[in-house]
């Protein structure tokens, strides 16, 4: 508490005024800072927060004439409406079945390649690496559908070609319900392991360089300094994506499922988001369509809080 | 040592194939596209996809709604976001704390597809160009990436001098802060240029009206929905639906290209933002 630094002063002082005080001293100094962050926090307000509150409509019949307040109480009618459903066990293991997938084939592919190209003593070359893999990530969901549809199609595709070139006949990839999965999520693997090498890439230059010196000391092989230096290095950020990774597990991406859909593989495509688009745009129930979606996004949170906690628990760092 | 390279050439082979494959074709003639004789090399080198792909006029107004939707809707993303990061970076302002858990819990729990959408009818946004341009305005990632940027490369010092030469916040805010903040917002504009240019279901559910369409909903309809007009004469047909297939290739090169051209100028600066916000994030 030294004069020079009256705020520290101030903020060992009682908290029941200083709080008030200091709210008062911030609000005259920084008035024009508020003024400015009251635009994007009504963009919230309004794009998040009221469709947050609509979701009322969940627990309402709603009707277009009567609007969402003066739509009548259901309680929880939509919800049995869904869990009744015969879709329903079917969608909601789709979605967790490829959901957790993803999330198993995504993780340790761009932690390879980090790795691999962190090896590299050829500069030009770990660039190049980098540069190429990453590019997919640029390309749109449509179009890395319609490449997918494109190169797996039977006849005129290249994978066509590269069965010919075997003298094999190429089974009809994209019509076959038990392919789907594969063909979702490698081609997501082939999008994005590029890109997320990146945030590996970051953390392994960001280790402390006399801990390779250290290992180098103790005679420690290309293979033993990885498994020694570099994996522990990189932990808490594979932890954190891997929480991230597991917190989206039911909010899987509408866009590509919904492309890579056709009436052949239905019954494995179909997925929460898309069943909800179809059920609340196409046959506009909008109340069930609702309920859906809120059962996802509880589901989203429990999983998320669940798995911070477990990975705080287990590694010591987490999200929160 | 030599494991290293066989992988890292295997992954450059497994990224680079299908892309060369694709290129290739467009640049074929429509029977050889469809007898399927290319691997990656045209063959019978012919510009007549892109010709085909260039003389429709739903593709080139898809072309530049996208190009529109990507260059104000980066402008609207971006400025809204320092709006609320710069505010956040200053640390002895008042509610900080509690601001941001506001911001971040919509990252959390959303209130789902309907209700957003019943926002927008509300609005009297459905089927404006509004639609793609304000629900999706502001991320929640790249208000994290701004706020540690902004925080990690402002030292505080500059503030309070500033502070004591009299300057209000937004004289800082112009003066000094935006300028040095030329990589972050070249990063946020380029993040949200891209999921503009490449976003479709938006316009998916919020627009009716053709003349509004981004390219992606054109690109939809022509590369997975197969949507082309229909001709009787046999002969007409087997040559359009030669052309049609070699125009998808044309069309995926050309949907593609813009994006893969300004990437390794920004490419940079981009793994910079993309590491602030994984570190701090």
């Amino acid at each position: 508490m030294t004069p020079l630094r009256p705020t520290a002063v101030a903020r060992a002082a009682d908290t029941g005024t200083r709080g008030r005080s200091a709210a008062r001293r911030s609000l005259r100094r920084h008035w024009q800072l508020y003024v400015m962050l009251a635009v994007p926090l009504l963009w919230f307000v309004v794009f998040k927060y009221v469709p947050m509150v609509n979701a009322v409509i969940a627990f309402k019949q709603y009707n277009v004439v009567d609007g969402i307040w003066g739509s009548d109480w259901v309680g929880l009618a939509n919800f049995q409406r869904f869990f009744d459903n015969p879709v329903f066990g079917r969608i909601v293991s789709n979605t967790f079945i490829l959901s957790v997938y993803a999330v198993l084939a995504g993780f340790p592919v761009p932690i390879v390649l980090a790795l691999a190209i962190n090896e590299v003593r050829l500069r030009f070359f770990a660039r190049t690496v980098q540069l190429v893999t990453y590019a997919p990530f640029f390309i749109s969901t449509v179009i890395i559908v319609s490449m997918t549809i494109l190169v797996l199609s039977p006849r005129i595709g290249l994978l066509s070609d590269v069965f010919g070139f075997f003298g094999a006949d190429q089974p009809n990839v994209l019509g076959d319900p038990n392919a789907f999965r594969h063909v979702y999520v490698w081609t997501d693997v082939w999008q994005t392991a590029g890109y997320s090498a990146v945030i590996y890439l970051a953390a392994l230059a960001g280790i402390d360089p006399t801990l390779y010196e250290a290992a180098r000391v103790d005679g420690a092989n290309r293979l033993q300094k990885i498994i020694a230096v570099d994996l522990p290095g990189i932990a808490p950020t594979a932890v954190i994506i891997l929480i991230l990774g597991v917190g989206n597990v039911m909010s899987l991406g509408f866009e590509k499922a919904f492309l890579l859909q056709n009436p052949l593989n239905l019954s494995q495509s179909e997925v929460i988001a898309t069943y909800t688009y179809k059920v609340g745009l196409i046959n506009a129930d909008f109340s069930l369509a609702s309920a859906i979606g809120l059962f996802n996004s509880a589901i989203n949170l429990v999983l998320l809080v669940t798995v911070n906690r477990v990975a705080r628990r287990v590694t010591g760092s987490g999200l929160w | 040592m030599v494991g290293v390279y066989v992988l890292l050439v295997t992954a450059l082979v497994v990224v680079l194939v299908p892309l060369l494959y694709i290129l290739a074709s467009s640049l074929s003639s429509p029977a050889a596209v469809s007898a399927g004789r290319v691997f990656l090399w045209p063959v019978d080198f012919s510009l007549r996809g892109y010709q085909v792909a260039l003389s429709n006029s739903a593709i080139v107004t898809g072309f530049l709604n996208s190009l529109f939707y990507t260059v104000v809707g980066a402008a609207i993303s971006v400025t809204l976001t320092i709006m609320i990061a710069y505010p956040l970076s200053i640390p002895d302002l008042w509610g900080r704390k509690a601001i941001t858990k506001f911001v971040v819990f919509t990252m959390l729990f959303a209130g789902g597809i309907i209700p957003t959408y019943l926002v927008v009818q509300a609005l009297g946004l459905l089927d404006t160009r509004g639609a793609l341009l304000l629900p999706q305005a502001i991320g929640v990632w790249q208000v994290i990436i701004a706020v540690a940027f902004l925080r990690s490369s402002i030292p505080d010092e500059l503030h309070e001098a500033a502070q004591l030469d009299g300057a209000s916040d937004l004289r800082i805010l112009f003066t000094v802060v935006l300028p040095l903040a030329k990589p972050l917002i070249a990063v946020i504009a380029l993040m949200y240029g891209i999921a503009q240019w490449n976003s479709y279901f938006d316009a998916l559910l919020y627009l009716r009206d053709p003349d509004l369409a981004p390219l992606q909903i054109v690109l939809r309809n022509i590369l997975i929905l197969n949507t082309s007009g229909g001709s009787t004469d046999a002969a007409a047909m087997m040559e359009r639906q030669q052309l049609a297939n070699l125009l998808k290739y044309s069309l995926i090169v050309i949907a593609t290209v813009p994006l893969l051209l300004v990437y390794p100028f920004v490419a940079r600066y981009f793994t910079k933002g993309i590491l602030v916000g994984a570190v701090k994030g």
